[in-house]
């Protein structure tokens, strides 16, 4: 039995090219150019999945994304959960099979390749059919810039499954009239299998492109799979067509009911007959062609029930010329059926709401039209406004966005004529004159319909079986009546409650029918209860599509210093400092991390070690305001610091907090270079800018980020001395000569490097500036010239021993943002004489002159090998406490200490100051550890050693 | 994603720039003159309204500089930008 239901002629399918798939494990075949629905409507397949409560057989309701209960999962080639059998192309290979409401993701990295695009256009057409190719049409020729996408494989729209004749010819050779001229401007983009899925501010739009996937293996695996376009367009024309829309009734969920327009489509589209028998429901004149299209390509047609009185006569003729019975005032109030719809009961509509004794006709194929919803979807994002239409029953834009418009279907205007006659004036609304001039009128036979019933749902329907709102949610007409008696009266709270518009198909065909049915319970109009808000995406888009090539290496940029290299060819493990891979410590053959932490400091201590601290951040300061902008940024003075000379300094925000700390060096007269902590690199630079912007453009002053053009090479302890005298002989590296906080302009291996008397170890050091580019000669030079004094290499971790055992804080691990200098035992570091700098104020404030601020200060765990956590509570008690305990502060740095044989911490401590020498404690695993509070430094407390 | 006519660059997307607060708070001539009350009105207090609302913005990804912006914190619509230097235009 294959293709048993397929049409021995027509439809858009090439019967030239059939192709194999397999469907819950069933080899079928359909042709190029079908849908996975299509093809397995035509091998008579309908029930394909089952729902997600009830596990109720469901089939294919729709022919398009408003499906909402035909959901499968591909198996192969490359798994892919929950899709609409309707909007997956077929292709030689797939494998796919029905779901049970949920799918599964892969377990596999997918290979595909995802990608964007930026786009500019005047005008952006979103959907091919009779009004989007209109309006693409007339913009093209008025020579704008046009992108026209449409979700499906061939333009068209509506026109694919209908019998329409434009100018005297079929529609569709108007259609390849059409595309073909716009193939020849230079300056249309015209996209097939690219669905619009989000319209946002000024005119921007989303849309995701299909590119390879309905070419199966054929596909080239490297190129792109899903492509998102980034459109920005000056003009926006939403020509979406609209959904028809279901009536509600018992067992309107089974195998075998779709909507009638749908049937149409398969039959027109697909050559597919979606029945052998069949029943047509609607409150409207549109559904009658499905059922004459489909009589006359051989379906019976057994009856249609029309929920309206009177019929106009053309209907009626056409009804009696295929032998159809009509039944006015009629409507289908259940089925019945195993797997598929086998019967389906016609009652008619009596008096008050009511319907009458059912009679039972044999069918299987029930076509259900309750009027259409315009698919106001990317007109609502881009925040136009709905009214309510009473006439359709349906939510249509009330008035042309700022740069846009809905036109044809979309905007309510369901004929032919309107469609080719919108898309028209659209464009040349958006384009003026030149556009005006390009519109052309054309002959088109619109049938004159008579009005619609508007019916949400069969009176009776859900008080004694089940009538499904939203199928895809298994949710009822009973779940919304209980939502409202529950209190809810909002259409977003019902949607929340019952979960109905909450599936992959967003509501596409349940949310205006579930606005009816509240607004029928609570007595109350629809407009006046309006509708749930329309988001992107209009369809699913995967995750992978979005995140496109951002993925793997290229999710985040990563930032190496120029010894990168040298260090992993050493062995060095690595630590992220933001972007930064950092050496965090250098561990020899079979070294543990705390040995190589504990040789690394001894050799800073005890003779001479380096590190690569390049990523230090780094701006530099010129200009004749130079110095007064660093006076207003900095706690201390900068102007009074001589050229060839180094200061520490540390900047504050307006409300006193500490935001960085760093040094400054004199370059010349006008030129200042300074450092900040490497988190803060970009924010010290970004803070400064707003100051001198905002506050104080009358500086002449010039900011420049040089954090990646210098490498920055602290050569550290008591050989460091013997080290550089090597490397530059010519340079009088005595202490008198070249002091403490001074730097020296040298060369070292050819190249031109700037040597600082910096220390952030406590130890005699010298920090080597040189230009990255040559950074690694004058690195190798180092290694050299050190190799007789055993000089070792280090990394961040001992920097971090070093400095916490001098009680040097890390702004943004000792400190959060509540901490201020002198928190930090800092008020050295603030200037009495300034009159004014960023912060100042701030320190006198009452709240800043508290003496149980939390403040800096070392602890020692009373037992030198407990080693405390970071982060670990500072307590009173030995005892734990009933909670809520009194937190005292917390530990901010703890390590080992190779050099004093114990371990320490530093932690900020209320009042902390005033606690020195007492007993404190701080829980580890719900046990209070003895801790004796501490002066910040640990080890050369006079200072001695930074000299040599 | 929104456009925002940078005054120096022109439109550009709103992910390219970075809020800056209300506009206009002026840095105290001298601070050490003011009451806490009145140090804190500056640190810590700003304006907040639904409407129209003078606000500062910098083009961080962008030309890297200043400006200033009504902007309607209702609808998110910039009604006017002008440089830092700039009186602020008179909207109604």
């Amino acid at each position: 039995m294959t293709n048993s239901f397929r049409t021995s002629t027509g439809g858009r399918v090439n019967r030239e090219l059939p192709l194999s798939f397999q469907f819950d494990g069933t080899p079928y075949s359909g042709y190029a150019g079908d849908t996975l629905a299509s093809a397995l409507l035509a091998n008579g397949k309908h029930d394909i999945a089952s729902s997600i409560k009830f596990g109720r057989p469901r089939g294919v309701f729709a022919a398009g994304p408003e499906d909402p209960s035909g959901v499968i999962q591909i198996e192969e080639p490359f798994p892919e959960p929950m899709l609409m059998a309707s909007t997956v192309e077929l292709y030689d290979g797939l494998v796919a099979s029905g779901l049970p409401g949920q799918g599964w993701l892969a377990d596999r990295p997918d290979p595909a390749r995802y990608d964007a695009v930026h786009h500019h256009c005047d005008l952006l057409v979103v959907g091919a059919g009779p009004a989007g190719l209109s309006a693409a049409l007339t913009g093209a020729r008025a020579g704008a810039r046009v992108v026209l996408v449409d979700s499906l494989s061939e333009a068209g729209g509506s026109l694919l499954g209908s019998t329409e004749v434009i100018d005297g010819r079929p529609a569709l050779e108007w259609v390849e009239s059409v595309t073909a001229e716009l193939d020849e401007h230079p300056d249309v983009l015209h996209l097939q299998r690219a669905t619009a899925f989000g319209c946002y501010d000024d005119g921007f739009a989303l849309a995701l492109e299909n590119r390879t996937d309905h070419l199966g293996g054929a596909a080239d695996p490297d190129d792109t799979r899903q492509r998102v376009w980034r459109i920005r367009a000056q003009y926006l024309v939403i020509a979406t067509g609209a959904h028809e829309r279901p009536v509600v009734f018992n067992d309107n969920d089974r195998p075998g009911i779709m909507l009638a327009a749908s049937a149409r489509t398969f039959l027109h589209r697909f050559g597919v007959l979606a029945g052998g028998r069949a029943v047509l429901f609607t409150t409207n004149d549109s559904a009658y062609a499905a059922a004459f299209d489909l009589s006359d390509a051989g379906v019976t047609i057994v009856a249609v029930a029309d929920s309206r009185a009177q019929v106009s006569e053309r209907l009626q003729d056409g009804c009696v010329r295929r032998g159809i019975a009509l039944h006015t005032g009629h409507v289908v109030s259940g089925t019945d059926g195993d797997r598929r719809v086998e019967s389906v009961d016609i009652a008619a509509l009596t008096g008050d709401n009511e319907v009458g004794q059912a009679e039972r006709v044999a069918a299987d194929l029930l076509l259900v039209s309750g009027g259409w919803n315009p698919a106001v979807h990317l007109f609502s994002q881009a925040r136009g406004r709905l009214r309510y239409d009473d006439g359709i029953g349906a939510f249509v834009p009330a008035e042309d966005l700022e740069q846009g418009r809905a036109v044809g279907a979309a905007a309510g205007h369901f004929g032919l004529a309107d469609a080719l006659r919108d898309g028209a004036s659209a464009a040349a609304a958006a384009l003026g004159p030149t556009a005006t001039a390009a519109v052309t009128e054309h002959q088109v036979d619109d049938l004159v319909e008579a009005p619609s019933a508007v019916l949400w749902s069969v009176p009776g329907s859900g008080e004694t079986g089940m009538a499904f709102v939203d199928l895809q949610r298994d949710a009822t007409t009973q779940d919304v009546l209980r939502a409202v008696g529950a209190g809810l009266r909002s259409v977003e709270h019902v949607k929340r409650y019952t979960t109905i518009g909450t599936g992959l198909d967003q509501g596409k065909t349940s949310g205006v029918v579930t606005s009816g049915i509240i607004a029928d319970a609570l007595g109350v109009g629809v407009a006046e209860l309006g509708v749930t808000t329309y988001r992107p995406p209009y369809t699913p888009v995967a995750f992978a599509a979005l995140a496109g090539r951002n993925r793997g290496q290229l999710l985040d940029p990563v930032r190496l210093t120029p010894t990168h290299v040298w260090a992993l060819t050493r062995g060095a493990e690595f630590e992220n400092v933001g972007q930064w891979k950092r050496a965090w410590y250098f561990p020899r053959e079979g070294e543990s991390m705390d040995g190589a932490v504990a040789r690394e400091c001894r050799a800073a201590r005890e003779g001479v070690a380096f590190m690569d601290g390049s990523t230090l951040g780094k701006i530099d300061v010129q200009g004749p305001g130079a110095g007064e902008l660093l006076d207003r940024i900095y706690t201390n003075m900068m102007s009074t610091l001589k050229v060839g000379r180094a200061r520490y300094g540390v900047m504050c925000g307006a409300d006193g907090m500490v935001v960085d700390d760093g040094t400054v060096i004199r370059l010349a007269d006008e030129h200042f270079l300074l450092t900040t902590t490497t988190g803060n690199a970009a924010s010290v630079l970004e803070t400064m800018e707003e100051w001198l912007q905002t506050e104080w453009p009358e500086l002449r002053v010039h900011l420049t980020s040089v954090t990646e053009h210098w490498a920055t090479f602290p050569v550290v302890g008591p050989k460091s001395r013997e080290v550089i005298a090597a490397l530059v002989p010519d340079l009088d590296v005595s202490n008198d000569a070249f002091g403490f906080m001074t730097w020296r302009d040298a060369e070292i291996a050819g190249v031109p490097v700037r040597i600082v008397r910096i220390s952030f170890s406590g130890e005699l050091a010298y920090e080597v500036n040189v230009s990255a580019w040559h950074a690694m000669a004058v690195w190798r030079a180092i290694a050299e010239a050190g190799r007789p004094h055993g000089i070792t290499p280090y990394g961040t971790e001992t920097m971090h021993v070093l400095r916490a055992e001098k009680g040097f804080p890390i702004i943004g691990q000792d400190t959060d943002a509540t901490m201020t200098p002198q928190d930090l035992g800092m008020s050295w570091v603030v200037s009495k004489k300034k009159e004014d700098f960023v912060g100042k104020r701030s320190f006198t404030r009452l709240e800043n002159q508290r003496e149980d601020r939390k403040q800096l200060v070392g602890l020692l765990p009373q037992d030198p090998s407990v080693l405390l956590p970071e982060g670990g509570q500072v307590i009173e008690t030995a005892d734990l406490p009933e909670a809520p305990v009194r937190m005292l502060g917390h530990v901010t740095s703890s390590y080992h200490s190779a050099t004093s044989g114990c371990t320490f911490a530093l932690a900020v401590v209320r009042g902390g100051r005033d606690r020195l020498g007492e007993t404190l404690y701080v829980p580890m695993n719900g046990t209070p550890v003895p801790v004796t509070v501490s002066d910040t430094v640990l080890y050369d407390k006079e200072g001695a050693r930074r000299d040599g | 994603m929104q456009l925002i006519p940078c005054p120096w660059c022109g439109p550009r997307e709103e992910v390219e720039f970075h809020y800056g607060g209300q506009a206009h708070v002026a840095y105290p001539a001298a601070p050490a003159d003011l009451s806490d009350r009145e140090w804190a009105e500056y640190v810590f207090f700003r304006d907040n309204p639904k409407g129209l609302f003078a606000e500062r913005w910098v083009h961080s990804t962008g030309c890297r500089r200043w400006f200033n912006a009504i902007r309607d914190t209702g609808t998110h619509d910039f009604r006017a930008v002008y440089r830092p230097n700039e009186p602020k235009p008179v909207i109604s």
